[in-house]
């Protein structure tokens, strides 16, 4: 098989392995015999984890010292690869390192990259990536006819991670050489930002707000509510680009997809930009003025009513059970 | 301090088109506008460039049909100049494709840095940023949520997944920037007018000496096997609040015991 091998590129923090890389486990370990893992940082720490999911290998290649992910994985990699100890695919999730290690790697081995993937298919001897195009009404399967690795960006949530009770994946060190000034940034300080809740792609139901808020202090009321049903607070693209919430509230085609059991959208009237997002969420509750909205053709419950009217009364009804 | 913002026409994503059953490409036959994505690279980019008191922003941007008018929007904005590379050869370029490209234009221009959004709207795929300075042999940040510039460093707040990390880059260096970060001017009249005169250098793949098999749809090297309609989402039940429907929302999350 051309993909015997399937590498991950694995992230972690504090310990405790991103659910994107047990997803990506999951379905590397249905699709090749012999699947490993990639990763910086403190590889001991998570082998047993890595390993109770499907890795039979863990590629560390030690601590980042400051120095971001991006350059050094990607380096590690191609150089495996040029020595024919690499692995024939790699998947990086969508996430902020992730498309970082898949642009440096396909820049060094020139060889193309396929993002946005939400499912992977054998096709003879490569895999075939199935991507949502159009707003998620067309379905594509594309492969690629080049030589050597074929890297794939996965979308988070596209697997269920699975415990395989595997034994501990074996830690091996692998070289980062020279990065050049291609590694010259440095982290100098962390912030993490104040959440109470979960991560908004792992949340079970997801409050998103849009631009029928009307203005940026209303968004106060998905935060409230988010934190009422212990869910996470999401936003469409048109509050992100006018500054109200960050972009890592961003749900959308350009942002994060989310598949909650229960997804509320407030004031969204469903840009197909929005819906590619969150129409694979289990339950889709929509609140808008406009009876016309394109959400409701999507929404399993849809209110026609203003949100400055029903969230508060929904708010108070949460509060008082 | 020069600044080049790598921006991209798109069609309208109001009317995002279709595939060339054909040619399995984007049918591109509508105008071009400018992605909203890129109107905060090229606000951030004045902003810099003015704070650092000298030094220009100048744009590069690719296309297969020699269209301008997203990057007039651009020039209007206060952009001084741009580069266009056009050329037929182009249609069908995929990310890496439109890296090389890229980077070739830059390397004519030779910025102290180099901005773009962290994704276009209409390809989304965000790994160009990071092809890009891998080919110029730079360093990079991305998503970047604010970017300062201090001699030849910059700093910039990075987006992670629990909040920011702050990152020291030395310059030249490829930064891509978040939405929403800052906002975007609208162009004046007067910025409109003067945006017509001002010099958009267009290039052929010729003048960049790459070779048209490298980039294109033959460069990206990937096949589409399959195009099929995605299963459709039915729409549930929909009622017009009385100001009582948040109680159906209380019933409707009784009923699937997430509460």
């Amino acid at each position: 098989m051309g993909f015997s091998k399937i590498w991950v590129h694995g992230e972690a923090s504090d310990g405790v392995v991103a659910s994107i890389t047990l997803e990506l486990l999951a379905k590397a370990r249905e699709l090749a015999d012999s699947v490993e893992v990639v990763i910086a940082g403190d590889a001991d720490s998570v082998a047993a984890e890595l390993g109770d999911h499907g890795a039979s290998v863990v590629h560390s290649i030690g601590p980042l010292d400051n120095g971001l992910a991006g350059p050094r994985i990607a380096s590690a990699i191609a150089d495996a690869c040029s020595q024919g100890s690499g692995p024939d695919v790699l998947l990086c999730g969508t996430t902020y390192d992730g498309r970082d290690v898949a642009g440096r790697l396909s820049a060094k081995l020139d060889t193309p990259v396929i993002t946005n993937v939400v499912d992977l298919k054998p096709d003879g001897d490569r895999l075939l990536a199935h991507e949502p195009v159009f707003g998620g009404t067309k379905d594509v399967f594309t492969g690629t006819t080049a030589e050597g690795l074929d890297i794939f960006v996965v979308r988070p949530k596209s697997f269920a991670a699975e415990s395989t009770g595997g034994d501990p994946a074996s830690v091996s060190t692998l070289q980062v050489g020279d990065l050049g000034g291609t590694g010259a940034a440095v982290v100098k300080d962390q912030f993490v930002e104040e959440s109470s809740g979960p991560r908004l792609d792992e949340a079970n139901i997801v409050v998103s707000g849009g631009r029928g808020l009307g203005e940026p202090d209303k968004y106060e009321m998905i935060e409230k509510l988010a934190s009422l049903v212990k869910g996470a607070p999401g936003a469409s693209r048109a509050v992100v680009d006018a500054g109200w919430v960050p972009y890592s509230y961003q749900v959308g085609q350009t942002g994060k997809v989310v598949k909650p059991t229960v997804y509320l959208a407030c004031g969204i009237s469903g840009a197909t930009q929005h819906l590619v997002g969150m129409k694979g969420s289990a339950n889709i509750i929509a609140i808008n003025k406009d009876e016309e909205a394109p959400i409701f053709g999507i929404a399993d419950l849809g209110i026609v009513g203003d949100v400055h009217k029903v969230l508060p009364k929904l708010i108070e009804a949460l509060e008082a059970q | 301090m020069d600044v080049v913002v790598c921006v991209k026409q798109i069609p309208d994503p109001a009317d995002p088109g279709e595939l060339n059953p054909d040619t399995k490409t984007l049918k591109r036959d509508t105008k071009l506008i400018l992605d909203e994505s890129d109107s905060y690279g090229v606000e951030m980019a004045l902003q810099l460039v003015d704070a650092a008191g000298s030094g220009e922003v100048r744009l590069v941007s690719m296309t297969p049909g020699g269209e301008t008018g997203g990057l007039r929007t651009a020039l209007a904005m206060g952009a001084e100049s741009a580069i266009l590379v056009s050329d037929e050869a182009l249609a069908g370029s995929d990310s890496l494709s439109t890296a090389k490209v890229l980077a070739a234009a830059i390397k004519r221009s030779n910025p102290d840095l180099i901005l773009t959004a962290t994704e276009s709207s209409d390809g989304y795929t965000g790994t160009v940023p990071e092809q890009m300075a891998e080919i110029l042999g730079l360093p990079s940040v991305t998503f970047g949520k604010e970017v300062s510039v201090d001699g030849e460093l910059a700093t910039v707040k990075r987006q992670t997944e629990s909040g920011y990390d702050v990152v020291e880059c030395p310059l030249p260096a490829v930064i891509s920037v978040t939405a929403g970060v800052v906002e975007p001017r609208y162009p004046s009249f007067k910025g409109i007018m003067a945006a017509k005169n001002k010099p958009v250098e267009e290039l052929d793949l010729a003048a960049l000496e790459i070779d048209p098999a490298t980039v294109g749809w033959a460069g990206a090297r990937q096949e589409i096997t399959e195009i099929a309609d995605a299963p459709a989402r039915e729409a549930g039940e929909v009622i017009v609040d009385e100001g009582e429907a948040h109680e159906r929302i209380m019933a409707f999350l009784d009923e699937l015991k997430v509460l």
